[in-house]
Formats: C-alpha cells, sequence, structure tokens
C-alpha cells in the first residue's frame, strides 16, 4: 500500500464511523419522544437537536428506519396546490428543499426540473388557470400553458389530436422538482444521530399512560418511556397511534401504488401528470421511469400489490408515451396513505397537552418532510403553534374551516 | 381480479362495483350539536377490523351492503339494504 494513503489511514483525524448508531438502550425518560422513524419524526428530530438545542429525544421506530412510505413514496415535489394556507406552507417546503443537500451536509439530489400537470377537458384548464393564478399570487411559479407550450416542453408526449384524450393545455410549474427519498431519510437521521438523538429501530410504541390532559409514558415492546412531549408521525399508522391516546383523528386509510420500469436512458426531463388518466410519471437518476396514480378504490390496511392497478397505471403510461408499450416492469409496491377528508394534514395541537400530531400526509407527503419538521420541532419547542400552521389544526374539522386540496392533490401527489 | 358477490346479479369483478364507505348513524338534525355533525361528515370507521359499507353495482345501480375485513380484504357477505333497515 502506498506510504501516503497509509498516512490517511492510520491519522488521528481518521474515524471508522456509522452514519448513525446502532439502537442503544431504552432510557427511562426523554424530553421529547417522537414516534415514527420516517422522513417527518427524523426531520423533526433534526430540527429540535439542531435549532432548538433539544437533545433528549427519542425516535421511536417499529420496524427499519424510514421503512414507511417514506421509502413507497414518487418523490414528486411541489407548491402548485389551491388554497393560500396550503400554498405558504409548501412553497416553505420546496425552499427547504433547494438547500437541503447543503443542510444535510449529504446529497439528496434534489432535481428541481419542473412539473407539467396536463388538461385533457376544458373544465381541467378552467381549474388549472385558477391554481396558476394563487401560484402566482403567493409568489410561485406556476403558469398555463397552450398546446405549443405542452409540445415544447415535452416533445415525446401524445398530444391524441382529434382524439378523445387530446391534450388542451397544461399546467407548468418550474418550482416542482424530486429528490432521492432514502437519502433525504438518511440525511436527517445522520445529522440528528450526531447531535444525540437516539434513534430506536425495532420499537414499537403500543400503548399510551395518560393521566388527564397529559401524556405520562409511551409503552413499547422494549418497556415504557416516560416523556415529556410526543409526537405522533407514524405515516399510514396515524390512525392506530393516536387512537391508543384516546384521540380519534378524521382519517381513513387507504392503499396506493406505484411501479417502476427497467432503466431506459434519459429522455424524460420533466415530471408529468394526467388528471383525466390519473397517472404521472418521472424518470429517476437511475433511468428507471417511476409510474403512479390515483389511490386504491376503497379503504384497506394491506400492501399487497393489485393486477388492476397495474394495468391502469400502464394503460395511462403507454397512452401518453406509446413507445413505453414494448418496456418491462421491474417493481410493484403499495404503501398505506393516512387519508384526510380534504386532503390536507393535520399538524399542531391535540386534545392532550403535550401530544403533537404530525398526521394525515396521505399520499402527499414527502414534499412536506423538511417543513413539517422544521415547523413541528417549533411548535414542540416553543409549546405554541405558528401562524404558518396554524390552518391545518384538528379543530378545524369541528368548525367547519376545510383546507379542500383534493382538485390539486389526486391526480400528483 | 378479486370477486365481490352482488346479493342481485351474483359474483362479479370488483372494478364493476363503486365503494360508498362504512355505514354510519344518520344523526337527528334537530338536535345535534356542530361537533356532532362533524363527527358524522368527517370521522368513518377505520379500525383494523371488519366493517360494514355501502357498495354499489355500477352498471344495475343497484346500492348494498358487504361486510369486509380491512386488513386481510376478505368479503365475509353481502346482503341486501333492507336487512340494515329490518334490522334498526
Ligand atoms: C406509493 C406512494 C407514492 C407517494 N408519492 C408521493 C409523492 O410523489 N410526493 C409526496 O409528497 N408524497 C408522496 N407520498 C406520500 C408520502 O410518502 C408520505 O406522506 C410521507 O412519506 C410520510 O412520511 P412520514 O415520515 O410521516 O411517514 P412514514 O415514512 O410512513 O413513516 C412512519 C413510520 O412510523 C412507523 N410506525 C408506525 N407505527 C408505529 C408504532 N406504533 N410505533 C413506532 N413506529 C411506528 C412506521 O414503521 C414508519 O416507518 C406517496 C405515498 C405512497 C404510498
Amino acid at each position: 500500500m502506498p506510504l501516503r494513503l497509509l498516512k490517511y489511514g492510520l491519522s488521528r483525524d481518521y474515524r471508522v464511523s456509522g452514519d448513525i448508531q446502532a439502537t442503544p438502550e431504552l432510557k427511562p425518560a426523554y424530553d421529547v419522544v417522537i414516534i415514527g422513524g420516517g422522513g417527518h419524526g427524523l426531520s423533526c428530530a433534526h430540527h429540535l437537536a439542531k435549532y432548538h438545542g433539544i437533545k433528549s429525544v427519542a425516535v421511536l421506530e417499529k420496524g427499519y428506519l424510514a421503512g414507511g412510505n417514506t421509502a413507497r413514496n414518487t418523490t414528486t415535489i411541489r407548491s402548485n396546490y389551491i388554497t393560500p394556507e396550503g400554498i405558504a406552507f409548501y412553497k416553505e417546503g420546496v425552499e427547504l428543499f433547494e438547500r437541503l443537500s447543503q443542510e444535510l451536509d449529504f446529497n439528496v439530489m434534489f432535481s428541481q426540473r419542473g412539473q407539467l400537470t396536463l388538461a385533457h377537458t376544458e373544465a381541467t384548464m378552467r381549474s388549472f388557470h385558477m391554481r396558476a393564478e394563487m401560484g402566482k399570487h403567493m409568489g410561485t411559479r406556476t403558469e398555463v400553458v397552450d398546446q405549443k407550450g405542452v409540445e415544447e416542453l415535452c416533445p415525446l408526449l401524445n398530444m391524441d389530436y382529434g382524439g378523445p384524450l387530446e391534450i388542451l393545455g397544461g399546467l407548468w410549474h418550474a418550482d416542482g422538482g424530486t429528490a432521492r427519498h432514502d437519502a433525504v431519510a438518511w440525511g436527517y437521521a445522520a445529522q440528528a444521530s450526531r447531535r444525540g438523538v437516539e434513534i430506536h429501530q425495532r420499537t414499537e410504541v403500543q400503548g399510551f399512560e395518560v393521566t388527564g390532559d397529559r401524556v405520562l409514558a409511551v409503552r413499547t415492546n422494549r418497556g415504557r418511556v416516560a416523556c415529556g412531549q410526543v409526537m405522533i408521525a407514524t405515516g399510514g399508522m396515524n390512525y392506530d397511534v393516536a387512537l391508543m391516546a384516546g384521540v380519534e383523528l378524521p382519517i381513513r386509510c387507504y392503499p396506493l401504488q406505484a411501479m417502476v420500469t427497467q432503466p431506459l436512458k434519459p429522455w424524460l426531463d420533466t415530471l408529468v401528470s394526467s388528471v383525466s388518466l390519473h397517472t404521472y410519471l418521472v424518470q429517476s437518476s437511475r433511468g428507471e421511469v417511476v409510474i403512479g396514480g390515483g389511490s386504491d378504490p376503497y379503504q384497506l390496511y394491506s400492501t399487497r400489490s393489485t393486477l388492476d392497478m397495474k394495468e391502469h397505471l400502464a394503460e395511462g403510461a403507454v397512452h401518453l408515451f406509446p413507445f413505453l408499450q414494448g418496456v418491462r416492469l421491474l417493481r410493484q409496491w403499495a404503501g398505506i396513505t393516512d387519508m384526510t377528508p380534504d386532503y390536507s394534514p393535520i399538524m399542531g395541537a391535540s386534545p392532550l397537552a403535550n401530544l403533537w400530531l404530525d398526521c394525515g400526509w396521505g399520499t402527499w407527503g414527502f414534499k412536506a418532510t423538511p417543513v413539517a419538521g422544521k415547523r413541528m420541532a417549533q411548535t414542540i419547542a416553543e409549546g405554541r403553534v405558528p401562524d404558518i400552521l396554524k390552518p391545518f389544526a384538528l379543530e378545524r374539522f369541528d368548525t367547519f374551516r376545510l383546507l379542500n386540496e383534493m382538485g390539486a392533490t389526486a391526480a400528483s401527489h | 381480479m378479486k370477486l365481490l358477490t352482488c346479493p342481485m346479479n351474483g359474483p362479479r369483478n370488483i372494478d364493476e362495483f363503486q365503494s360508498f364507505g362504512p355505514v354510519r348513524a344518520r344523526p337527528d338534525p334537530n338536535a345535534t350539536a356542530d361537533r356532532d355533525w362533524s363527527r358524522h361528515l368527517f370521522r368513518a370507521e377505520n379500525r383494523k377490523g371488519i366493517v360494514v359499507e355501502w357498495w354499489r353495482h355500477v352498471p344495475s345501480n343497484y346500492f348494498f351492503l358487504a361486510e369486509r375485513n380491512l386488513v386481510s380484504n376478505e368479503i365475509i357477505r353481502t346482503f341486501d339494504a333492507s336487512e340494515l333497515r329490518d334490522r334498526a
């Protein structure tokens, strides 16, 4: 071995270390217990430790790190929603993604390539005009493009001129993009871990000890853990876990499926989605075409993929890009999504004073991993919900102040 | 393809049907507080277990009920809506 190389290996500055420590022994108590080691829980832990100096934090994850919906999502990042409250929140989310690789000292492969949503009906065009105006008003880059504009942005699309699914125009969102989901979760985990946050894998919360309006402790398969503050960020299990604390959330669980093709040479450089076909496509950095669509048609807690959905997504994809017909599929999978009635999340306080909710992320929560973690950490540290989160409170259902994002969510998460 | 046995049309592919979600008792409009309306509208049964839910056979526009396991997706039985009325 060249001596010059050995010099580095033997140097005192050289540490052999994994990014994330092995699961330590559980302590009897922590200032903050975060239930769920997906992107959201890990992001909150990072922000608590880095920006609020709270180090006594335990993330309890029943399986392995970020193996829930964080691992299963199709990584659409965007802020072209329709309510001003929604756009303001997701806009901050996109801005955090723009700086995330620097923040985490880890390449999350954020690629801001823009998102093109297609309209095949006049009704969809009208809804695009509304979203574009709202988006501009809120300071995002969202505009309506005509047929020529669509062809320029995505020349390989089948425009279906004169056909039943003729593309009439699109919603072009230059701020949209994609990032590597595992890198986001592991980047947050590594940063949090470095600052003393304990990440406990294979640690399942099975119950809560509640006295009056406070959670005293959570019960896990590895013992009891007393907690100052608790946050629930358990993705598809949010309804279940909140119910253990006596909190009934307005959530119904539906599977959401996606699939990928074999790797192809780069040909698709925007995110493309079609409202009418309920199909969207993005090409990953490995060249695989990721294809997703709408939720399964009925409530279910099973992550089994279905032939129906495979056929549906293949039909949509081949219609938009007929040359995909001969391409092989590599994988298909499903995640359980915690759907709210208005397609907006539930963030902030719960009926229990020290139990905080980061729930109801349904089919759209990956893009909010940085911003939800940042704002929930602020909430927990200050004991007060910041203005930007207030519209997402659980009480909005009792006061009938819903934040309806269904039209801006169902076709491309 | 999953089959659903329609009480009127017999076993058919499940994509001929539309789910209308779990059955919920309708509150009395004259004697219901806002909170209970909110519960009725926004909170449906979502426990890991068996639900009774409304389904519609789309081509015949026939509404009926099914008992289904939300975890295994097993359809335990289907029955005509009159059974629900008779039970009440
Ligand atoms: C197919 C698919 C495509 C999607 N596409 C997009 C997209 O393009 N863009 C987008 O923004 N969003 C998308 N989403 C949604 C997104 O994946 C989620 O909203 C987001 O990942 C939620 O992150 P999370 O950290 O809250 O939850 P998760 O990543 O699910 O993490 C929750 C964790 O909690 C753990 N847990 C559960 N119960 C317990 C317990 N009792 N004790 C301890 N731990 C527990 C789980 O094991 C899990 O690891 C998609 C989802 C799916 C399924």
